[in-house]
């Protein structure tokens, strides 16, 4: 009986995240735009200035453009782990996050169903990104789309923790901001999502050290390479454990009598 | 009255007992102690910044108290999270609902968090919602409504799950003449009717009723319980207006 509670509250925690994208038709439009800019305008100008060697999973020389689709599905990913974290920082401001803390589950149950929601939503811009980048000509074999399922579903999943960590030590709205300068940026900028990192090594060792350290860099791989239908293991152990470490520090976040919310002043 | 303490607590809806907690040095609350009963209305009056959203937060459970212990039903919120909170329905201060969804969507969301099923909450969203004559509204998108039936809705929200404790923070805070009433008769009703407890957060005297329980707060501590006559006459003011004015006066801040 217990059991189906905890199957009812997830199906409608997922549900309504997916009701809310379907209904805020800009969202689901700014969503795709971003990484279609990267993709037709973006590569397109890089196209001839940076040359791709032949390196894992690809075999044959490759397009820019193929290069930093991985990339942009992580992207993808990081923004809307990062938004679902600015609306849970929103959310609880106005309140409608109450409505899920005081139901009766326990509160880490509630807040993996609702990283679980934020990471349904993820994956369904991304294929929807990848049907569009499908029809530019960027084609990965066909088990590659089967396989980039299970590896969206990890990198979504340690996106969205990293928000919710973050949406629990932010303590309002205003200095979300900063999070775009000092976090979306600087990951995203520093890891393989754009270029190789055997090409940032030429120019500097120190960053190239940094963005392979990157929970980012290691993610896009974990995709680049499910795309072809090859797992990176490593790629998949450190993602595995960036997610665990931030989901635990997110659901000390927000526990009732250790949390960061006991130290703000609510209303 | 009378019977030992541990029994009294278990027969109470709701029991908060030696309550203490605050943000940092700056104590919110201290020591406050009070029960409500079944079918019992209690008024939480007290000027802003008394301590009643403090105190709503804890007993929601969305802080834990180090000092002090809530029980509803008889299960502390602390130890038995799950039995206390499925007794409890709330109705914040600020509107929680979904703006962009429709009333449909948001009962569905708030019964499926409380495991009812598709079904079971199709018939409890049409009670509710035909309580309040909305149910032919079923599919308008909340951002359609105005002030007093979004409150309606999310009144009927915080009953769907058959709650034995109901708390209300400042419910009618914007709404209209009318609406207010028709709210607070409604809640009253409640209480009759399906022997519901209520605790009902406000600064409006004029929302009480004669048959009301009170408890004041001021300054995080509890100034006085008792029924509107008891408050009246240990005060010995003239009126309900008076004792509040009087209570809430001293050591001014």
């Amino acid at each position: 009986m217990l059991l189906r509670h905890y199957f009812r509250a997830m199906k409608g925690i997922v549900g309504r995240e997916l009701w809310r994208f379907v209904q805020q038709r800009e969202r689901f439009f700014s969503a795709l735009v971003r990484p279609m800019i990267w993709l037709f305008v973006f590569a397109a100008g890089f196209k001839s200035a940076l040359g791709i060697a032949i390196a894992p999973p690809y075999e044959t020389y490759i397009l820019y453009e193929v290069y930093i689709t991985p990339g942009l599905l992580g992207m993808i990913q990081l923004f809307n782990g990062m938004q679902s974290s600015l609306s849970m920082v929103y959310d609880r401001e106005m309140g409608s996050m109450r409505i899920l803390l005081v139901s009766p589950l326990p509160r880490s149950f509630l807040l993996i169903s609702k990283l679980l929601a934020g990471t349904a939503v993820s994956i369904v811009q991304c294929y929807v990104f990848l049907a569009i980048a499908w029809c530019y000509g960027i084609e990965p074999p066909v088990m590659g789309y089967l396989w980039v399922f299970p590896a969206l579903v990890v990198s979504g999943l340690m996106l969205g923790s990293l928000g919710m960590l973050l949406s629990s030590f932010i303590k309002q709205l205003e200095n979300f901001a900063g999070v775009m300068n000092f976090v979306i940026f600087p990951m995203f900028f520093m890891s393989s999502a754009l270029y190789p990192l055997w090409k940032l090594q030429e120019s500097n060792e120190w960053l190239a050290r940094l963005a392979e350290y990157n929970p980012f860099t290691k993610t896009v791989e974990l995709i680049r390479f499910a795309l072809y239908g090859q797992l990176n293991i490593e790629a998949l152990y450190y993602t595995v454990a960036s997610l665990l470490l931030f989901l635990f520090i997110a659901i000390q976040g927000y526990n009732p009598s250790r949390g960061m919310m006991n130290k703000k002043k609510g209303r | 009255m009378g019977a030992s303490g541990e029994a009294m607590i278990d027969s109470m809806a709701l029991s908060v007992k030696a309550l203490s907690f605050s943000y940092g040095p700056q104590a919110a609350l201290s020591g406050v102690g009070f029960d409500v009963k079944r079918g019992q209305c209690c008024i939480l009056l007290g000027p802003n910044g008394a301590g009643k959203s403090t105190l709503f937060a804890l007993i929601t459970g969305l802080y834990h108290a180090r000092e002090g212990r809530i029980a509803l039903g008889g299960n502390e919120i602390k130890k038995a999270s799950y039995q206390a909170l499925s007794q409890l329905g709330v109705v914040f201060q600020q509107s929680t609902l979904d703006l962009d969804l429709t009333i449909k969507q948001n009962l569905h969301y708030h019964a499926a968090l409380h495991g009812m099923s598709r079904k079971q909450a199709k018939n409890i969203i049409q009670q509710e919602l035909e309580r309040f004559e909305m149910f032919d509204r079923l599919n308008e998108k909340i951002r359609h409504l105005n002030g007093g039936h979004r409150r309606r809705v999310e009144i009927a929200r915080a009953l769907l799950h058959k709650p034995s404790v109901l708390l209300l923070d400042e419910p009618t805070v914007g709404l209209d003449v009318p609406s207010r009433q028709a709210i607070v008769s409604y809640i009253h009703g409640l209480t009759k009717e399906q022997g519901l407890a209520v605790l009902w957060a406000t600064h409006l005297i004029d929302e009480v009723y004669p048959t009301d329980q009170l408890v004041v707060l001021h300054q995080g501590k509890i100034q006085i319980t008792g029924s509107v006559r008891e408050v009246i006459e240990k005060v010995h003011a003239e009126n309900l207006q008076d004792a509040f004015a009087h209570l809430t006066q001293k050591e001014g801040s």
